[in-house]
């Protein structure tokens, strides 16, 4: 076997039984990015010395006989809006284009602790805001199963990087769907967590009320150990949540399980080849032994809309930090003060970031507030009762990632609400806060699809389990 | 459909600059999302309370007691464009 087609798990196996050193896979991952990125666009920054030094040291713990644990030495690629000290964090922008970033994510400094070696940052749309990573500043990123499509977004290069075998794991983070549907169209594992699992001290803010990091990995078994790594209240981080203990190690017999399908997530609109693909995998999963039974969340078709009011709302007061004056690109040549704002903004956003920026402003505008975003955070609230009703007869939900097949590059880009249709059945599970795992359950001629498992909060442990027992008898 | 007028005022408010060819394409394209989640207006919550965070939680205190920064100030300093004495420079506002 490659060294670039290993599991965490099996890397790790590997480097105790010293078959190979953790020099020697982050060089393999390292040479594949040199022949592979060129067309793929996956990584905006590659740290080739800073890997190297950190994969010395787990091979000098490794022969002086010391135990490690299971990330040590494994080549990882972080998303371009989560910090790592001392590394460039671009956010896809051009507003922040040599900012590097002054301290760790928590997320990082986690994985840093347990001996991660960092390969490299990856592309994003700008600020998270897309699905396609068609938005990012310094190009797109292309889907490895096909080159003329898009890897889908926001984490495009994340998920094309782990498709790609140019590393063994990524993280990402998901405000609408930005780890779960590239994880979809490239074809590998993603987990959105419970909002509050994952500490977001350190990652760059797009709506802070969604915004989640999660894992994309090659297998459900890699993705529950990097959960585990990088999950926990954080003192940084005051929406961060300890979960309850008795959640996290159970085992789950699939006759036991009850899973419901949304009657409102099969109607027009889901390209007819994705239907099929997810009703397979809902079959197979009878078959299995798990009962199903359709369910209903009758607010489905507002949860977007909704979605599209809080998310720019809460990106443009986010973003209202970025002045030309803190930090970031900056246009202050004898100018004043309104102009440095004005042309700083004006020139260091992309047209998708100002559309939000816009679109935040006006319906938070006097005279709008109620008639927009209160009204929104009122729909949000029977989004959230239609989850709960139904999380009181099934343990979990089977939904399609995304409606549609990954698309191809500048499909969608001209027309910015086509591209905001492609969340429509990601988008709930932010408002809500609820974790989500998208696996790969069957392809399109190529063209990978995604599954999404839905849990109650704090149930990643089961939503990974019950993949895990798809993954294991039918592997995509 | 909102204005070219609306779109330069919302510009302005959030201090973006906009050349005289993005109002109108802004123009359109904000008006066809408007239009878009103007469909909430279907849903009756006149009896339903918003929600802002997807679950309850509640103030986080801690002591008030002074901490050090985990971040050096001088490596925030370094990120700005024009600093002096080891302070942000700002044009001047009056």
């Amino acid at each position: 076997m490659e060294l670039t087609e290993l599991t965490i798990t099996q890397a790790h196996e590997g480097l105790k039984k010293k078959e190979f050193s953790a020099l020697e896979i982050s060089k393999a991952y390292l040479d594949k990015i040199k022949e592979k990125d060129k067309e793929i666009f996956a990584f905006l920054t590659v740290n080739e010395d800073l890997a190297l030094v950190e994969a010395k040291k787990i091979d000098d713990l490794i022969s002086a006989g010391k135990e490690i644990p299971v990330l040590a030495g494994i080549p990882t690629a972080i998303k371009d809006n989560i910090l790592v000290e001392n590394v460039k964090c671009t956010a896809g922008s051009k507003i922040l284009e040599n900012y590097i970033a002054p301290y760790n994510a928590t997320a990082i400094k986690k994985l840093k602790e347990k001996g991660a070696v960092i390969l490299g940052k990856t592309n994003l749309d700008e600020f998270g805001m897309g699905a396609s990573t068609e938005y990012s500043a310094f190009g797109p990123t292309r889907n490895p199963h096909d080159l003329s499509r898009v890897p889908g977004g926001s984490s495009g290069g994340s998920a094309a990087a782990v498709a790609a075998d140019e590393c063994i794991y990524s993280l990402a983070e998901d405000t609408g769907g930005s780890i779960r549907q590239p994880a979809s169209f490239c074809g590998v594992v993603g987990l959105k967590p419970t909002y509050g699992a994952v500490s977001r001290y350190g990652l760059i803010a797009f709506a802070s009320s969604l915004d989640q990091i999660g894992p994309i990995t090659k297998t459900v078994e890699d993705c529950k150990i990097v959960f585990e790594a990088i999950k926990g209240k954080d003192e940084m981080d005051s929406t961060s949540v300890e979960a309850p203990k008795d959640l996290e190690s159970k085992t789950y017999n699939l006759r036991d399980i009850r899973i419901g399908v949304p009657k409102e997530y099969f109607v027009k609109g889901i390209e007819p080849e994705v239907e099929n693909v997810i009703k397979a995998a809902i079959k197979k999963y009878e078959e299995m032994g798990a009962k199903i039974e359709e369910i209903s969340l009758p607010h489905t078709e507002y949860a977007l809309p909704a979605y599209y009011i809080i998310n720019p709302s809460e990106a443009s007061a986010n973003l209202a930090r970025y002045d030309g004056i803190k930090y970031g690109f900056s246009e202050s040549k004898n100018k004043d003060l309104l102009d440095v704002y004005l042309e700083s903004r004006g020139r260091g956003f992309g047209a998708e970031v100002r559309r939000r920026i816009m679109l935040g402003t006006y319906v938070l505008s006097a005279g709008y507030y109620e008639a927009y975003y209160l009204r929104a955070q009122r729909v949000r609230t029977l989004v959230k009762k239609d989850f709960e009703k139904v999380f009181e007869k099934v343990d979990v939900i089977l939904a399609p990632v995304s409606p549609f097949l990954p698309f191809k590059i500048g499909e969608r880009i001209e027309d910015p609400l086509s591209m905001y249709l492609v969340d429509i059945y990601t988008v709930s599970i932010n408002l809500v806060g609820l974790p989500a795992l998208s696996l790969p359950v069957g392809r399109v001629g190529d063209l990978p699809v995604g599954l999404q498992i839905i849990g109650k909060h704090f149930e990643e442990n089961k939503i990974l389990e019950i993949g895990k027992s798809f993954e294991d008898k039918w592997k995509f | 459909m909102i204005s070219k007028e609306e779109v330069k005022h919302i510009a302005k408010l959030a201090r973006l600059g906009l050349v005289e060819k993005e109002i109108e394409k802004f123009r359109k394209e904000l008006s066809s999302i408007l239009d878009y989640i103007e469909k909430l207006k279907e849903v009756d919550v006149s009896k339903v309370e918003p929600t802002s965070h997807s679950f309850e939680v509640k103030n986080v205190m801690r002591d008030d007691q002074s901490q050090k920064s985990k971040v050096k100030s001088q490596k925030l300093l370094e990120l700005a464009p024009e600093i002096k004495e080891g302070y942000l420079k700002v044009k001047s506002i009056l």
